[in-house]
């Protein structure tokens, strides 16, 4: 246990994604089978126990301590697990805080399968005695069914691959034809076997991706204009049994949007753009801002389906039946998802329409007119371009809508993380009511330069007049001009807005105060 | 006037060494017409130690250990001050007052009291585990014992020093192409972790922030050789690879540490026992060593010194006093101000 332990130990404080890696690919090198197995099942959230009620744990503790101690220990530290691990006394002939040896990873596992609610404070009591604090705590947090070590499944997922010199995509598409723990990749993966066969199994594409567009324009001919919504990407995997939603990192995403899996039958692999339209939005695809309300929740409820009903409006097709469409060209898949449509549920399922115009000029004019709140700006696509992973030069282009543009005052300033820790990089901004007060519109850490920040935090630094824990509040003198994609409506902030990627443009030390934008102004650009 | 003051306690008391009186501001011994540890200026303070919490500038006179005297001239600037030795008996205004190793950082004591037939220990702050800078702690019995509570809750419980050293001597050589950039007091934390290092065969140069440099070389002064340390700066940051560096807690996050190669953020003290206090400081290696007793420690010391009543100044008293009240020990928590540093413990 203890190797797993430290890894998660290791996972909490070091904060840098590389960082992370490193320790994850060590630890899959080193870890015997079937530990290592169980880890990657944890690290990616399929690890399924009998999860531990939080009630167990308490009464498990209040039978070895003093309860009053307890609690006055969980008021100071907060978290239960943590607790609990570090305040745990150890059987009278135990030797104190050390991890024995004695429980592998794989042991605790077994026995957590096996537990009933009535046996598990026995059992998890029994183990605790054999492990450090570090150990408790993992077992706890496995015991209870989540390890919040804050890394996602595909962070994980691209550890292991590191650690085998294995293209993550590769264990991505094989992912779902195994389970824990994981026998047969970590055969593949040392090369005693050839890879497992995904196949019949519901598993992740990786997304072809789109540089911007640099260059002056493209030649229509060779490229297809669309829509680029503003939504979240998706790709719609159906076996004609099972259906996977799987977000742009490649997360699982089906539990939260049911109505999407539900309505979907097929047994193809779409790529689209997850949007919400209903009643509450008019009707039409609405902006981000509505979508936000469905996003990254477990479970979801009728009332949130309802107010917030997704649908998928789709751009490619991947698979069709057992047929392969991603070497196709761009105009045959395009013509393949065109003859699917009909069979799919009109009110999930809409097709991104193509821009129909001449030549680049018009194009130019209808981005520069769109309106739409659900409009991010324009894709153009090779027609002749191949489905390919990642970002490929010359294939996809995204020519997003121009940013808006605004003029805040800086209020507030904090420091950021990782190699920026010691520079006030975070900025939050207002701009003024019409009685002349600021209020906070946005909040931005990044668009300047490396130079620009270290005159920015010297300005912080040298400007604060108030500090609140980690933030700095300054003299309300320096303008900021703000580009940002979009501007909603928040109850987020006082002003009652909130920007989409907002970002600094440029510090405008030659602009007073008193000269920057109005709350009123920016009402005006909410869509 | 005598328990007017805010004081919680076990039992109701009876009026014991009443001649001995906490107030927010500090101890007053009557008989003495002296302060223990005051938080304001006094005419005649008796100090256990140099920390700002307990040494105060802008006394009139200070009766404390040479090297407490030393370490306030370093601070404060110099104040008339009356060294006393360890063992050494002085007397003031029928109160017999000797000075007893607290073992919490160098020239720290414990305040013994003896009026009137009754015995009363001041620790100020203390530990029980070995620190190679200073004299450990000894437990002397008495009538009343005022203690701290620093760590005074069941979850902290430090791991053995050595191993906290181990783990920083392994991230270091782990990774020679950064630096390990360690947190500590400026004040006994700096000093004890360079000790244990070399304690534990690490006599490579170590680099220590500008904050740290009259401390230790007040430390050498005193006979503690801390061996080969350079200051952190003037050298290009490459220079500085695979090399520890000690720096004030405030610095970790600062601009001063920029100069340094990829630093690992790590720092020694006893809160880094909890998980978000290390996230709070963006520490990457958290190093629980402290210059308190943990928990089993001072309720140990409780049991050893086995006093009538124990007094409780500062930390997280509440569960120190129902630790005694439930093992049937007389306690009382007193409400003094200004106590506990964050960046030191």
């Amino acid at each position: 246990m203890r190797a797993f332990s430290q890894l998660l130990d290791g996972l909490v404080y070091t904060r840098s994604r590389n960082g992370k890696l490193d320790l994850i690919a060590s630890y899959m090198r080193q870890a015997p089978d079937p530990d290592r197995g169980w880890a990657l099942a944890a690290l990616t959230g399929n690890l399924d126990l009998k999860a531990v009620k939080a009630s167990a744990i308490g009464a498990m503790i209040r039978d070895r301590t003093d309860p009053v101690l307890f609690e006055m220990s969980r008021d100071y530290v907060g978290d239960l697990a943590e607790t609990v691990a570090l305040l745990w006394p150890k059987a009278e002939n135990q030797p104190e805080e050390m991890d024995d040896g004695s429980l592998s990873l794989s042991a605790i596992v077994d026995r957590l399968h096996a537990v009933s609610r009535a046996s598990a404070p026995a059992t998890l009591a029994q183990m605790m005695d054999h492990l450090d604090a570090s150990g408790r705590f993992a077992l706890l947090k496995l015991a209870t069914g989540g390890l919040r070590v804050g890394i996602s499944a595909r962070l994980a997922k691209t550890g292991f691959a590191q650690a085998f010199n294995l293209d993550v995509d590769e264990v991505e598409e094989c992912w779902h034809a195994l389970t824990p723990p994981y026998a047969a990749l970590f055969a593949w993966a040392e090369g005693k076997t050839a890879r497992p066969d995904p196949a019949g199994t519901p598993f992740f594409r990786p997304f072809m991706l789109a540089h911007p567009l640099e260059a002056d324009g493209v030649d229509l001919t060779d490229y297809a204009a669309e829509w680029k919504w503003d939504g979240i990407r998706i790709q719609i995997v159906g076996t004609g049994r099972e259906t996977r939603l799987y977000s742009r990192a490649g997360d699982d995403i089906t539990a939260t949007f049911p109505d999407i899996a539900q309505a979907f039958t097929a047994h193809a692999v779409l790529d689209g753009e997850l949007l919400v339209k209903g009643e509450f939005q008019g009707g039409e695809a609405a902006s981000f801002n509505a979508l936000q309300q469905r996003l990254g929740r477990k479970a979801v409820t009728a009332k949130m389906m309802d107010d917030y009903p997704a649908f998928v409006r789709l751009y490619d097709m991947l698979i069709d039946a057992d047929e392969d469409l991603r070497s196709l060209p761009w105009e045959q898949r395009r013509a393949r998802l065109e003859a699917t449509m009909p069979t799919l549920d009109p009110h999930r399922f809409d097709l991104s329409a193509l821009i129909e115009t001449p030549d680049f000029e018009s194009l130019a004019n209808i981005r520069a007119g769109a309106r739409d709140a659900a409009i991010e700006g324009v894709m153009l696509k090779r027609r002749d371009s191949p489905y390919v992973a990642g970002r490929k030069a010359a294939l996809w282009y995204k020519w997003k809508r121009d940013p808006l543009i605004a003029d805040c005052v800086m209020m507030y300033a904090q420091r950021g993380h990782g190699k920026r820790s010691s520079f006030y990089s975070d900025y939050t901004f207002g701009c003024w009511t019409e009685e002349g007060e600021l209020l906070p519109v946005g909040k931005a850490y990044s668009g300047f330069t490396d130079e620009e920040l270290k005159w920015l935090d010297r300005f912080v630094r040298g400007n604060t007049v108030n500090r609140f824990g980690p933030v700095r509040e300054v003299e309300k003198s320096l303008v900021l001009e703000v580009a940002f994609d979009s501007i909603h409506e928040s109850k987020r902030h006082k002003s009652g807005l909130a920007m989409r990627f907002p970002r600094i443009a440029r510090i405008r030390r030659d602009k007073p105060a008193h000269e920057a934008d109005t709350v009123e102004g920016l009402k005006r650009l909410v869509i | 006037m005598l328990w007017n003051q805010p004081v919680r306690s076990t039992f109701s008391l009876k009026a014991m060494a009443h001649w001995i009186e906490p107030h927010p501001t500090g101890i007053y011994v009557r008989p003495a017409d002296a302060w223990i540890d005051p938080s304001v200026p006094q005419q005649r303070a008796l100090v256990t130690h140099g920390h700002a919490d307990h040494a105060r500038g802008g006394h009139g006179h200070v009766w404390a250990t040479q090297e407490t005297l030393a370490i306030m001239a370093l601070r404060y600037g110099t104040a008339s001050g009356t060294a006393v030795a360890y063992g050494e008996e002085i007397r003031m205004g029928g109160v017999t007052i000797s000075y007893v190793p607290a073992g919490h950082v160098l020239g720290s004591a414990q305040i013994l009291l003896s009026h009137a037939g009754e015995r009363v220990v001041v620790t100020g702050d203390y530990k029980r585990r070995p620190d190679p800078t200073c004299k450990p702690f000894e437990p002397v019995p008495c009538d009343i014992f005022v203690t701290e509570a620093t760590f005074g809750l069941p979850v902290f419980r430090h791991p053995d020093t050595g191993s906290e050293v181990d783990r920083l001597l392994a991230a270091l050589h782990a990774n020679p192409d950064r630096c390990v950039l360690v947190g500590a007091y400026a004040l006994g934390k700096a000093q004890r972790l360079i000790m244990e290092l070399r304690g534990r065969g690490h006599h490579d140069p170590i680099r220590i922030h500008g904050a740290l440099e009259r401390m230790c070389a007040l430390y050498a002064d005193f006979g503690i050789d801390l061996g080969d340390l350079r200051p952190a700066t003037g050298l290009p940051s490459k220079e500085m690879r695979g090399s520890i560096v000690v720096s004030p807690p405030s610095a970790l996050n600062d601009r001063w540490s920029r100069r340094l190669p990829d630093p690992i953020t790590a720092m020694a003290s006893g809160w880094m026992r909890v998980r978000q206090r290390a996230r709070q400081r963006n520490v990457e290696l958290p190093l629980v060593i402290s210059d308190h007793d943990d928990w089993d420690e001072l309720t140990d010391t409780i049991r050893e010194v086995a006093p009538s009543e124990t007094w409780i100044t500062h930390g997280r008293e509440e569960a120190l006093l129902h630790w005694c009240m439930t093992h049937q020990m007389r306690a009382r928590a007193l409400a003094l101000v200004d106590r506990e540093d964050e960046d030191e413990g």
